[in-house]
């Protein structure tokens, strides 16, 4: 089942929305088995990327690449082997967590069962709940378990964390570390820079639809420069990813 | 967790996905009362307004005079009528009133009757009232006649209205149950979603008919047996024909649905579009009262109109007794309407 090559491969990807250039000739590689973070500011081209990515977008050109196949060319093979959670996906609400589970499931050849997927995201109590009575963290840890619930060999995370309590976030960095534990990759978007610090092995900083920094997490910490921050920063004793962020992309507010 | 597990049939995505659409349908109380009580709702209310009560008795008003009592006591004899008796002032405010049709005003010399000949049941009155003012003088009728009543199942407003609701009923849901559906699946991302799955398009459409025919079978045979057992609504055509009928119609108007969802992405915005479908055939497509009302140069449009068909054919077998053949003409236009909605919906159906 395994192919050679990398996870994921994105070469010289462009699409505009009229006038609107929201992907300019971005570069992306993951390697097999990465936890791979796409940092930017709103509307840098991350989610257009990351859908591109999913087979949901299609590119006005460029080369991608998902485990080694294209999406022109084997739609199907693909979506079988990769679990997406979107941005703004809301579950059907009169479901419950093992209908919308056991629904998703039967989408797929090569998959968990029910109950391993309700344990990997810990909802074992929440089984027969209708998921309109779920917190945003159980919904969330839902979202996660219907990617993977097809067996993924590559999750797509677009946010996964935003507007959770530190509760949820912390249990869904568990979660996607034992998945990354088991050998397999994670792209994922977030605007949290000590996410990205702690679950990620790269990331790649994409602003303007560009990337513009690139490489390991801990690397690109090291190489910041703290004297050329942008005043009124605190100075530290060492620079974190969120100087590395605001030192490339600037201090300027950005709107969706 | 390989590959050659062997599927149940409630493992099957067309299986999961019907069933998901119908525990999402009964676990919204509103739309379970809207599809199965609100159509029972208005056919008792319209079968008990409308029932058949036998035309009103006229009533007749005597004006009180000094030679009025053996008028009074004619009219009294007879059944068909209702008699008072009124001084001056207070039978003209009868009349003007409409408490009775027409005044009679006794003469030594013969009666006079007073009425407004405008009114529609003034003329049956004072004919009523001089037959029995006649009669109750001594005339008799030349020639003997007798009645003989029927009162026939099919004639009456309930017969007409409740194939009508029947058919309303087919187009809302069939437009509603589709349209928010799939509206809804796209304004919260969930269309987006299963398409990053392996889902097959086809099986996701399918999945919405599949569910429509439980909710048929089961909406169509509330209203009908409603009908049937409790008005007496007749049921004379071949139940395999109206089963035709009904299947034919909701599967054309699951099409028009699916049309009109095929690409709003707001229910604000769908359901505005579905009202200005439905509204005018509600009007023009003879549920409550014949659409042979409006001017025949409408007529075509009416006829090519659905839900015109639908509740032609339903009206055609139910009270006529007529059979498939009997229904072809309006089976066609659904058949029409159908395969026309549901090829454009799919080419201009938004998945994201």
């Amino acid at each position: 089942m395994m192919t050679e090559g990398p996870a994921l491969l994105v070469r010289d990807l462009r699409k505009a929305y009229g006038d609107v250039v929201a992907v300019d000739g971005l570069d992306l590689e993951v390697a097999r088995g990465e936890c791979f973070g796409l940092l930017g500011p709103n509307g840098a081209g991350k989610t257009t990327t990351i859908e591109i990515c999913e087979g949901l977008l299609s590119a006005d050109s460029g080369t991608v690449r998902v485990l080694g196949l294209d999406w022109g060319k084997e739609p199907d093979a693909l979506k079988e082997r990769l679990g997406v959670q979107l941005q703004d996906t809301k579950l059907a609400e009169k479901l419950t967590v093992a209908e919308t589970l056991r629904m998703f499931r039967s989408f797929y050849r090569q998959r968990k069962t029910v109950d391993e997927v309700i344990a990997l995201v810990e909802l074992g109590e929440k089984r027969e709940s209708r998921v309109g009575s779920l917190s945003g963290g159980q919904k969330q840890r839902l979202a996660i378990a219907c990617a993977l619930v097809g067996d993924p060999e590559i999750l797509f995370l677009d946010e996964p964390t935003t507007g959770l309590d530190p509760q949820s976030r912390r249990s869904l960095w568990d979660l996607i570390t034992r998945f990354r534990e088991s050998g397999r990759t994670i792209v994922l978007t977030t605007h949290y820079m000590d996410e990205a610090e702690k679950l990620c092995d790269r990331v790649a900083i994409v602003d303007h639809g560009k990337v513009i920094a690139e490489g390991k997490t801990n690397e690109l910490i090291e190489s910041v420069d703290l004297s050329h921050l942008p005043p009124p920063e605190p100075r530290r004793t060492s620079a974190t990813l969120e100087d590395v962020f605001v030192s490339l992309t600037g201090r300027t507010l950005r709107d969706e | 967790m390989s590959e050659q597990e062997r599927r149940a049939l409630t493992d099957h995505p067309l299986y999961q996905m019907t069933l998901t659409r119908f525990l999402g349908f009964i676990r919204e109380p509103e739309a379970v009362f809207w599809t199965f009580v609100f159509p029972i709702l208005m056919a008792a209310g319209l079968g008990l307004a409308f029932r058949q009560r036998g035309p009103d008795k006229p009533h007749v008003g005597v004006v009180k005079s000094a030679s009025s009592a053996a008028t009074l006591a004619s009219l009294r004899k007879d059944t068909t009528l209702i008699a008072e008796s009124y001084d001056d002032s207070a039978a003209l405010r009868a009349l003007r009133t409409g408490k009775v049709a027409v005044l009679v005003k006794s003469f030594p010399a013969g009666v006079r009757y007073i009425y407004d000949p405008a009114r529609g049941d003034a003329a049956t009155a004072r004919l009523v009232a001089n037959r029995a003012v006649q009669k109750g003088a001594g005339s008799v009728d030349v020639i003997a006649t007798t009645d003989s009543y029927i009162s026939e199942k099919g004639s009456r407003y309930i017969d007409f209205v409740v194939p009508g609701l029947l058919g309303m009923n087919l187009m809302g849901s069939g437009i509603w149950g589709l349209g928010f559906a799939i509206v809804t699946a796209r304004n919260q991302k969930l269309l987006k979603r299963y398409m990053a799955t392996p889902m097959k398009r086809s099986q996701y459409l399918l999945s919405f008919l599949l569910s429509r025919l439980v909710f048929l079978v089961l909406e169509v045979l509330t209203l009908l047996l409603f009908g049937h057992y409790v008005f007496g609504v007749p049921l004379r055509g071949s139940v395999f024909a109206l089963s035709a009928i009904c299947l034919l119609a909701a599967f054309s108007f699951s099409a028009l649905g699916l049309l009109i969802a095929s690409r709003a992405t707001t229910t604000e915005g769908v359901s505005g579009l579905m009202n200005f479908i439905m509204l005018p055939m509600w009007i023009l497509s003879g549920v409550f009262f014949s659409s042979a009302n409006f001017p025949s140069v409408a007529q075509p449009f009416i006829k090519a109109l659905p839900l015109t068909a639908a509740n032609d054919a339903l009206r055609a077998n139910m009270l006529e007794g007529a059979n498939l053949a009997g229904v072809a003409p309006e089976m066609l236009v659904l058949v029409v309407w159908m395969v026309l909605s549901f090829a454009l919906a799919l080419r201009i159906f938004r998945w994201r």
